[in-house]
């Protein structure tokens, strides 16, 4: 459904843009329908970059992208539209999605005028209240302003916000770093259903917990480019690289407790990035990078 | 030693005082690494920046905090200074940005201290020991804050504020903003220092219970601007005798723990309003085991040796 072929990502800075910083290093690889694809990595991995290259906020500069067969870098006008109305993100801070002057409700309202201009008021109604039941929340809160509304509830609005659409493709891009643990469990769960009910999603996130309890696929970024990628039984159970396995290492766990030779290792956080290098099949669905 | 007594603390707004921190007592032991935990707005940072500095909103309405023996004045912003950095101190939630981003790490250093009457070049040595200690080489005191990562300038801060040896350490979400791999190390660091003495007590507020269960003596669990549980760090995750610390540790997904295999039930309901908060059990109306009781409020009990609980099911249930 969705493919990144070989992208890569080049960002400009100086005066004159004359200083290049690649950021993405071709990263390939593919959504199916229904399925949850995790992208982990730290901060500055580039992990937010393809999230918002695949929603079009950012330009490729190389490689393509492809939705449906339709290279999405050339659509324009009615095309685009369609493609938002497959496609759509949902962001880190609720709070910062909504306008705090407007009670939440305008946010549908804008996506009516913008999409569905065409459906009359009862179909729209159907529409509004089954994307509002999908994430459990009642059609008296769209008359609440954020403030009075938890970041799990807004998550939540901004998640039904998207399912007026057809969409076929939720971007969620750290959607619930921001929520408590009781909250974010509701985010997931819903998450969960809508994926049993077709959905593809990308969730991005830098949490390996909570990309193991959703995801089908693991996608590993490190510095801009793919380390290991592969399903989440087999990345999780098996980390082949370096990198994926320090991960895996740094996660507390509950009910296992550091030693204490482990807990003080505090040298320098060594840098492992290696650039460079190909990614080969370890076993069937577990691709790895290697450096000759 | 710290010892807090029905501590209150209420926040001036528009609409009335809001009660952040309902009356709250505990201790902390001398090398005990206390956690602090619970949902946004139960009162925890409430409590964290209380012993520290009351910022403007925030109002004292009562009780008692004693360090050592000596009763602090948390009321009183004058009387508190001598207090601050040098018996009592805090690593705040964003060390990005307590870091002034004109100046060298170094001459920043100097001259906080220059402002408590200290030298900077007597404490150097020290200094730069401590640094080394969290894996820092003395070239980041010529380096500038943008030349650092979060982990990193986490770290500078923590030295920073231990450097006096104070006998407590509020650190206020410390690790929330972090990596896993930065997270592991700011997280080592805190045992370090409590390890060499550095501080004696340490009050970690997060709210993230993996990450106490790695380096807490004992955790405390809040709701609501009460106290709902207190134990030894195993016998919060293993044994926890309070309802909402039981759903609370059961909505955390661990790796292993898979959407397909296993749903996580998380918790219904939003904690109140603590602007009314409602009479008896705040936790009441989200709780599985809620019975006519809760209407009374349920005193913070010791139900075993060091463990404490406010709820009128909790001695039943810790022996089921």
């Amino acid at each position: 459904m969705l493919k990144v072929e070989n992208v890569s990502k080049v960002f400009r800075s100086g005066a004159f843009g004359g200083k290049k910083a690649k950021v993405i290093h071709d990263v390939d690889f593919e959504v199916k329908p229904g399925e949850v694809v995790s992208l982990i990595g730290e901060s500055g991995s580039g992990k937010t970059t393809v999230g918002r290259m695949i929603l079009r906020l950012t330009s490729v500069s190389g490689g393509r992208i492809t939705f449906e067969d339709e290279d999405i870098s050339t659509l324009r006008g009615a095309g685009l539209k369609s493609y938002y109305r497959r496609v759509q993100g949902v962001f880190q801070d609720p709070f910062s999605s909504f306008n705090p002057i407007f009670k939440v409700g305008r946010v549908f309202r804008t996506i009516r005028r913008e999409f569905l201009g065409d459906l009359d008021a009862a179909a729209w109604e159907a529409r509004l209240t089954g994307a509002l039941n999908a994430v459990g929340l009642e059609v008296a809160a769209l008359d609440k302003f954020p403030h009075q509304m938890s970041g799990g509830q807004l998550q939540r609005l901004l998640i039904a916000r998207a399912l007026v659409l057809d969409i076929r493709l939720l971007i969620a891009d750290e959607i619930i770093s921001m929520l408590d643990a009781s909250t974010r469990i509701d985010v997931l769960n819903l998450l969960g259903d809508l994926k049993r009910q077709g959905l593809s999603i990308i969730f991005v996130t830098h949490d390996l917990a909570l990309g193991n309890y959703i995801s089908d696929r693991i996608i590993i970024l490190q510095k801009g480019a793919i380390v290991e990628m592969g399903t989440t039984d087999r990345v999780f159970g098996d980390p082949q690289h370096p990198y994926t396995r320090s991960l895996l290492d740094a996660v507390p766990h509950l009910h296992e407790r550091w030693s204490d030779a482990e807990l003080k290792d505090l040298g320098l956080v060594a840098d492992t990035a290696r650039f460079g290098g190909h990614l080969i099949e370890h076993r069937k669905d577990h691709l790895v990078r290697v450096y000759s | 030693m710290l010892a807090v007594s029905d501590l209150k603390i209420h926040y001036r707004t528009l609409a009335g005082s809001v009660k952040a921190l309902d009356g709250v007592s505990f201790a902390v032991g001398d090398g005990e690494i206390m956690g602090l935990a619970g949902e946004s707005g139960c009162g925890k940072s409430t409590l964290g920046k209380a012993l520290i500095r009351l910022e403007e909103r925030m109002m004292f309405v009562g009780g008692q905090v004693a360090l050592d023996g000596e009763r602090l004045p948390i009321a009183d912003d004058r009387a508190m200074n001598p207090y601050r950095f040098r018996k009592v101190s805090i690593v705040p939630q964003y060390a990005m940005s307590a870091l002034n981003p004109t100046r060298r790490i170094g001459r920043m250093i100097d001259e906080l201290l220059a402002a408590r009457g200290l030298k900077g070049s007597t404490l150097r040595p020290e200094l730069e020991r401590r640094l080394a200690i969290l894996g820092l080489t003395p070239d980041v005191l010529g380096m500038y804050p943008i030349e650092l990562s979060g982990g990193m300038k986490q770290r500078v801060v923590m030295v920073l504020s231990t450097l006096l040896d104070p006998s407590l350490l509020i650190a206020d979400e410390v690790t929330s903003a972090l990596d896993v791999a930065s997270q592991k190390k700011v997280a080592g660091a805190l045992v370090e220092f409590r390890d060499r003495g550095y501080v004696k007590s340490m009050i970690v507020v997060t709210h993230d219970l993996a990450i106490l269960a790695q380096i807490a003596d004992s955790i405390l669990i809040m709701y609501a601007g009460k106290l709902a549980e207190k134990a030894p760090t195993r016998t919060i995750v293993e044994a926890p005798a309070h309802p909402y610390t039981r759903l609370l540790l059961g909505s955390l997904p661990e790796v292993g723990i898979r959407f397909e295999e296993k749903r996580l039930p998380g918790i219904k309901g939003r904690p109140p309003s603590l602007l009314s908060p409602p009479v008896g059990c705040r936790f009441r109306d989200r709780c599985p085991l809620a019975f006519g009781k809760c209407v009374e409020e349920p005193p913070f009990i010791e139900i075993a040796a060091g463990h404490q609980v406010a709820c009128w099911k909790a001695d039943a249930h810790a022996q089921g």
